[in-house]
């Protein structure tokens, strides 16, 4: 089948010998792949910053299909249906996965104890194939795969696997309250969601920072909210202070991660000699920007390694810090009432179609922002 | 450089009115608030490693297990397994917990190691790795074409200036 294949930092391919997924497990299923997206999560593999991404890889850890396939113990999706996949793997029955913290299984990574199981993710999170591909493999099929509703747009099923969710999350954490002004550096994908998502939780002013101009024009249409780029800003923390009535944001969520531009010495030791988890740029931002008493929300990723976060400022300022992965199962209900009413409308952020045999051009492509690129969606020759 | 920004400018203004935009506020709530004291739990957790597990996947293959873990997870990726000098690395670092050194940076050489492993399988197959192709340089060609040929032209005078210059010192 045809499938991307990682063969080190900035190389990928799409091969057509890679072989056909099987049941590995009982609770297994196997789906035809009909969408799949490049996530900005995926440029960290990519850029080879996240430890054990082994040569080989299939990645992908957004993705809709058709099940073509179930294992012996699935009785909640039979083969036919159409389902997007979260991102996380989750068995659905230890002690995390029952405080529906699904992105902190621990039935999915034997590698890791931090980090859960993620498709196509690198062996830190468990050393799945991803969806990247024609087929794939998809363990717990009765916890996750959630059946897409007739009237609902695949493209617009295949963003609630992460995008959406993780957007959503990100917003929660937040703790928002009524009037809270926000700022989320990032306008990613993931940045998008979360600037309109904390409109949903009651929301005063929300802010967006990045430092392309294509990304904040989007945001600032999509998500109505006002949008700075930081390059035109002395210093970003400054301008946020002086904005905020010299208190700082109430909300500061970090929707960049380790790849953050804008600060010589984290790009030094996290993106060149990868000595930290990435470059801690938009995190050092937030804690520094967001008000005494306030709330981090982080959802960026970072590589497991430690990395210089001004934990100083954290404990004089009394800031709660909230991060995770998004538990995509737990909020998908709500987010597809919310789909339904027009009150997100995922699709709006697809710039891309691209072909699976052209996954080399996606990367590409997406890591160095060309065509004004936000989302690229991938489709397999076989959907 | 000086911040001219001024303050005035950029009043801080709350409550305001946001009917226009849809939904605001549907999610509204003012008990989530994390910076005071909130617990909704089940307890499972403090229950310890009770739960009844989920069938194992057979572990027919090499799978490297965090020693903070008792067991391999129920599931587990088949991607890639452990092999060659890279795979001696990873080995070595899984000896160490997640919260070491040890365990982190010895992974990041063996995925450098790793790279050079992958032109080596693929040559071994009879498939030469197409650089250009891999690096996605058609998107290049496609969105940014100038930009392109000015780098393409660069690389190329300088690759020829650079065999020049050897050429002439061998002849010394
Ligand atoms: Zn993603
Ligand atoms: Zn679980």
């Amino acid at each position: 089948m045809l499938a991307m294949n990682f063969r080190g930092p900035f190389r990928v391919r799409a091969d057509y010998d890679q072989p056909y997924p099987e049941i590995e497990h009982p609770e297994d299923a196997i789906v035809r792949v009909l969408r799949t997206c490049i996530c900005g999560s995926d440029l960290h593999l990519y850029h080879g910053i996240v430890p054990d991404t082994r040569v080989g890889s299939v990645f992908g850890h957004e993705f809709i299909g058709e099940i073509v396939e179930v294992g012996s113990s699935v009785e909640k999706v039979k083969v036919g249906d159409k389902v997007m996949v979260p991102f996380n793997i989750a068995c659905g029955k230890c002690a995390f996965c029952k405080q529906e913290l699904y992105g902190n299984c621990h039935e999915a990574n034997p590698q890791s104890t931090a980090a859960g199981g993620i498709f196509g993710y690198s062996h830190t999170a468990g050393g799945y194939n991803g969806g990247q591909a024609e087929y794939v493999r998809v363990p717990y099929a009765d916890v996750g795969p959630t059946v897409i509703p007739e009237w609902m747009d695949p493209d617009d099923a295949v963003l609630l696997t992460d995008v959406v969710p993780t957007g959503y999350q990100a917003a929660e954490m937040g703790g928002i309250q009524e009037g809270d002004t926000v700022v989320v550096f990032g306008a990613g994908p993931i940045g998008i969601m979360a600037a309109k998502c904390s409109w949903l939780f009651g929301a005063g002013r929300v802010i967006v920072i990045d430092q392309y101009d294509y990304r904040l024009e989007f945001v600032r249409d999509y998500a109505q909210c006002e949008v700075y780029n930081f390059t035109e800003l002395e210093d970003p923390v400054v301008f946020i202070k002086k904005t905020t009535d010299s208190l700082g944001a109430d909300v500061c969520i970090d929707a960049v991660g380790g790849e953050a531009a804008g600060d010589t010495m984290n790009t030094l030791l996290g993106r060149k000699l990868l000595l930290q988890g990435g470059s801690t740029t938009a995190l050092h931002w937030a804690i520094n920007s967001v008000k005494k008493g306030g709330i981090v929300s982080i959802v960026g990723v970072y590589g497991p390694i430690d990395a210089l976060v001004p934990i100083g400022n954290v404990v004089n300022k009394g800031i709660t810090i909230r991060a995770n992965q998004a538990s995509v199962k737990k909020h998908l209900p709500k987010l597809i009432e919310h789909v339904k009413n027009g009150i997100i409308d995922p699709k709006q952020i697809i710039s891309h179609r691209i072909p699976l045999e052209e996954v080399a051009e996606g990367y590409h492509l997406m890591s160095t922002k060309l065509d004004n690129c936000i989302k690229p969606v991938l489709i397999p020759p076989s959907a | 450089m000086t911040d001219e920004t001024n303050p005035a400018e950029f009043q801080n203004k709350r409550g305001g009115e946001h009917s226009h935009i849809k939904g605001w506020g549907i999610d509204r709530d003012p008990k989530n608030d994390p910076t005071y004291p909130m617990k909704s739990r089940t307890d499972e957790e403090i229950r310890g490693y009770t739960w009844e597990r989920p069938e194992q996947q057979p572990v027919n293959i090499e799978v490297l297990k965090s020693v903070e873990r008792p067991n391999i997870t129920a599931v587990f990726g088949t991607s890639v397994p452990p092999s060659g000098l890279s795979g001696a690395i990873r080995r070595y670092a899984f000896k160490y917990s997640e919260s070491s050194y040890g365990r982190w940076l010895p992974l990041v050489l063996a995925d450098r190691i790793n790279v050079f492993e992958g032109y080596f399988d693929d040559i071994s197959k009879g498939t030469f790795p197409n650089i250009f192709a891999e690096r996605g340089w058609k998107a290049e060609l496609r969105y940014n074409r100038k930009s392109f040929v000015l780098k393409s032209v660069l690389a190329a005078t300088l690759t020829t200036a650079g065999i020049i210059l050897m050429i002439n010192r061998s002849r010394r």
